[in-house]
């Protein structure tokens, strides 16, 4: 069986298959040579290269094709997904099973070392010699440099140690410079798997899945709308496939309802393109399931909002929780020196200082939440808050509550009862939808305000900052 | 004289193959290794003389990665079994590093290879201690005229010397330097440094004795190597095919291009393992219809393996993760490399996306960050402190692991560029 004969053997091969497979087809017939380098490279009838090493993007086939080229040809193989690995005893069980039978895994002992299965596979081998090279499939690699050290490298040079005509193909999505170990090892084969050009390959397998009861060009119209919205965000074929599957009966809703034929391509393109801008908010961030999204499609009569799961909007927070929550965040993005003159009632002349550090390259908002103490929190609180408050145990608790939502965090250690220190860890805009709800004094949108400004502003703006903190009346 | 059977032409090509691939990827060993022949004779030499007249060794072979430590050693071996004396007697224990990744498993291994009585089958019985009081008493029984001599060979010594207390190796060498069981150590090590790692009582029992292979080859001898390599020997069976074949092998190390590409690879590396890995890819395009070597083949080769692949990996990324990057390298050039945290590239983001472009829609954060964190995923960018940490995940430090020449070469191949996208990258203020 020759290289060139092997070739043409798989385009028969696998053309006999179903649908699934034309994928297999399109993949090998493509002019990417690198798909032919890989045939040759791993030769079944005679010794191949100890491993190879195959990495290219999700959903480009580098899965699908070693392994279709496995069966179809009918080698003798072991597929392991490293994922599954949690100990690589578990790996050698799954690759000593699929060459020579369960019987020969039940010979591992518990908790197997590399010396025991490269031991015991020379033993299997040396009783049943390989006739066609084997075949051991890594998929998601990369997994195995969380392991045994030694790992990595033993199985590179397989072939070696254990006398056999083995070959080992590790798949992966980061390139072989993140792999190698620090003093070298058996360097693989490397071969990439290209990723698919928008125009010819993309829109050709997303539009195989067409529905039979519309025209192909229907769909392929539809895909390319469904490009021109998540093209320049997302690449990846099962994502787009996802989203082409769930938004599809949507596309088609104007001609069921027989407002518009299948030529008013303008039409339905207007029907579905705000749709299209939703579902990258909510289904392609994963903030709804794609159940949900089938269901608010199917009762649209109500352009309801939809649940979405990160929104904190519909957290519902004690009267009070909500002015410590908006003072944590004042506490956490505003420096401790601007306090006094926010906050306090007289602040006395206003001294034109240096405001902001000479270094201070960024504001606060880029840096993070800076960690404050539990004092400060309250001061800015009594500040902040428009009644009288009494330091209850129930305000109190209610910090630690705050803690448990996560919506501040506890900096330093547990045991630190005397002053615990405390960061605010929601975003600005969830705060402005709090205070909306908080029946809000001017001065408070004057603090937040004010913190706004502080935001947008960088190093050289001293002299406006300066200004606007004198323009607002703080009584 | 023979009568010699005719092969087809199928037949010669896949015989040509098999050759050419038991050489190059199966670690065939050659009849004589290339240019170590000094290395060679000594380490011959000494164990002759640990096997013939019972004097006790310990040498190490240090060489870079590829550069032909197991092939001299299986050809000293080779040649050390040839001889009948040696052949009767002499015992062999192979240990690698990786395998035997503990004390306990080798010294299990090393039971096991050399039939002790406490070996039933496989299993060997008896606690690490027990093991080690029954080798070493086995070993100190015998002396120089009466007992076998035995031949320790310790491929990837250095990971040997990161086991507990060096145990194994301290015994091994204390018993090459007492007059007991002739024994001979041999430490094969890609690490040059690998004296500093041994423990002061395991460095003083070695006899400091190391062979070198560094590799002394002019480039006239490496494209006589290359010919070597390729050519067919000259028991093949059909001798036609063969001359043929040794002919345009010689035509082609001789033109112009191929020296340039074999030129090329001399200087990065001298060593054979990355020629085979260039002459493998080559050779294997060999066929039926495509019977001999072409200068295109090697071409071919030579391009898959000095590709870069982190920029071929940038090939694949979406407009939005591009911004990114370029907007990850202007924070890069503006504060020298100090790491940022998804803020910062989001607002760099926002600034291009607000002053500069036309073509780029405008985002919203969480479609950003999902964005971010795909770049996470393919390894580009990478946390400062990886580990868990207590800070939020936009505020998390990252490093950007690609280099301002790798990002605006991806630019230069990256399909449909939009020109706007590709003004910023190349302007100096963001």
């Amino acid at each position: 069986m020759k290289i060139h004969i092997c070739l043409t053997g798989i385009k028969t091969i696998i053309l006999d298959c179903n649908n699934i497979s034309q994928y297999s087809v399109f993949l090998i017939n493509s002019a990417l040579m690198n798909r032919r380098d890989i045939m040759s490279a791993v030769n079944p009838d005679q010794y191949s290269y100890p491993s190879v090493f195959i990495y290219g993007h999700r959903a480009t086939g580098k899965s699908h094709v070693v392994l279709s080229i496995m069966k179809d040809l009918e080698l003798p193989h072991a597929s392991v997904d490293c994922v599954e690995c949690v100990s690589s005893g578990l790996l050698f069980h799954q690759v000593l099973s699929a060459f020579f039978g369960p019987d020969a895994a039940a010979l591992l002992p518990r908790c197997p070392s590399l010396s025991d299965f490269v031991r015991l596979y020379k033993q299997m081998s040396s009783n049943s010699p390989a006739t066609q090279t084997r075949y051991i499939i890594l998929d998601r690699a990369e997994r195995m440099r969380d392991m045994d050290f030694s790992l990595l490298p033993a199985l590179l040079r397989l072939q070696e140690l254990v006398n056999d005509n083995v070959t080992v193909i590790l798949l992966s999505e980061i390139v072989w410079e993140k792999f190698r170990p620090n003093t070298g090892c058996f360097e693989p084969l490397l071969f990439h798997f290209p990723d698919y050009s928008k125009g010819k390959s993309l829109v050709q397998i997303l539009s195989w899945d067409h529905h039979p009861s519309y025209t192909p060009e229907l769909y392929a119209s539809y895909i390319n709308i469904l490009l021109g919205v998540f093209f320049s965000v997302c690449r990846d074929l099962r994502e787009l496939r996802h989203l082409a599957v769930l938004n599809f009966s949507k596309f088609c809703e104007p001609l069921e309802k027989g407002e518009a034929k299948e030529s008013d391509i303008h039409k339905l393109w207007k029907n579905i393109e705000p749709h299209l801008q939703r579902a990258m908010q909510t289904v392609y961030l994963r903030e709804v399931s794609s159940v949900q999204w089938e269901q608010q499609q199917m009762d649209e009569k109500e352009a309801t909002t939809l649940r979405v799961l990160s929104a904190h909007a519909h957290i519902e927070l004690p009267y009070y929780s909500k002015f410590l929550l908006i003072a944590a965040y004042l506490a956490s993005f505003n420096p401790a020196r601007t306090d006094r003159r926010f906050f306090l009632k007289s602040h006395g002349k206003i001294r034109k200082t240096n405001f902001l550090k000479k270094h201070e390259k960024t504001s606060n908002h880029l840096l993070g939440p800076k960690p404050f103490p539990l004092d400060r929190l309250m001061a800015i609180f009594y500040s902040v808050v428009d009644s009288r408050v009494a330091p209850t145990a129930s305000v109190f608790s209610q910090i630690s509550s705050l803690v448990t939502l996560q919506l501040l965090s506890q900096v330093g250690h547990d045991d630190q009862l005397d002053s615990p220190k405390y960061k605010c860890s929601v975003s600005l805009d969830f705060i402005l939808a709090i205070s909306r709800c908080v029946c809000v004094c001017v001065r408070l949108l004057d603090l937040l305000a004010l913190s706004l400004v502080i935001q947008s502003q960088v190093v050289r703006q001293e002299r406006s900052l300066f200004t606007a903190v004198s323009n607002l009346h703080l009584l | 004289m023979s009568k010699r059977r005719s092969l087809t032409e199928a037949q010669c090509v896949s015989l040509a193959q098999k050759l050419l691939r038991e050489r190059l990827c199966h670690q065939k060993l050659p009849d004589r290794p290339l240019a170590l022949d000094s290395q060679y004779k000594h380490l011959l030499e000494l164990l002759r003389r640990t096997a013939v007249h019972g004097e006790s060794n310990s040498v190490l072979i240090v060489g870079p990665r590829g550069s032909g430590k197991t092939m001299l050693l299986g050809c000293v071996l080779r040649e050390l079994m040839s001889l009948k004396e040696a052949q009767k007697n002499v015992l062999l224990v192979e240990l690698n590093g990786l395998l035997q990744t503990d004390d306990k498993i080798a010294l299990k291994e090393i039971t096991r290879q050399l039939h002790l009585e406490n070996v039933v089958g496989d299993k060997v019985f008896g606690s690490f201690a027990e093991n080690l009081a029954f080798l070493l008493e086995a070993l100190k029984k015998g002396d120089k005229s009466s007992s076998r001599p035995v031949v320790f060979v310790l491929d990837e010594f250095d990971l040997f010397a990161h086991h507990k207390n060096q145990t194994l190796l301290y015994n091994l060498l204390d018993v090459s330097q007492s007059a007991q069981t002739p024994v001979a150590v041999l430490g094969l090590t890609c690490r040059l440094d690998v004296l500093e790692l041994l423990e002061k009582r395991v460095k003083s029992r070695f006899s400091h004795r190391q062979i070198h292979l560094f590799s002394s080859l002019s480039f006239a001898q490496y494209v006589d190597a290359v010919r070597a390599q390729l050519s067919l020997p000259p028991d093949f069976p059909d001798p036609k095919f063969s001359d043929a074949w040794n002919h345009s092998v010689t035509k082609l190390c001789e033109e112009k291009s191929v020296e340039e590409i074999l030129r090329r690879h001399f200087n990065s590396s001298k060593d054979f393992r990355s020629l085979h890995s260039l002459l493998f890819l080559s050779v294997s395009r060999v066929s039926v219809s495509h019977s001999t070597l072409h200068e295109a083949d090697l071409l071919e080769a030579s391009r898959l393996i000095s590709a870069d692949s982190k920029a071929i990996i940038l090939h694949g990324l979406s407009i939005l993760e591009l911004c990114l990057i370029i907007a990850m390298k202007h924070l890069n050039d503006t504060y020298d490399g100090e790491p940022f945290n998804f803020q910062m590239v989001h607002n760099e983001f926002k600034k291009f996306i607000q002053r500069k472009s036309h073509s780029i829609h405008k985002f919203e954060k969480p479609v950003v960050m999902k964005a971010f964190e795909h770049l996470l995923q393919l390894e580009l960018v990478r946390p400062v402190d990886s580990g868990v940490c207590k800070v939020q995940r936009e505020y998390q430090l990252m490093r950007l692991m690609l280099e301002h020449g790798q990002v605006m070469e991806a630019l230069q191949r990256y399909p449909q560029c939009p020109t706007d996208v590709k003004q910023w990258a190349l302007s100096a203020f963001a």
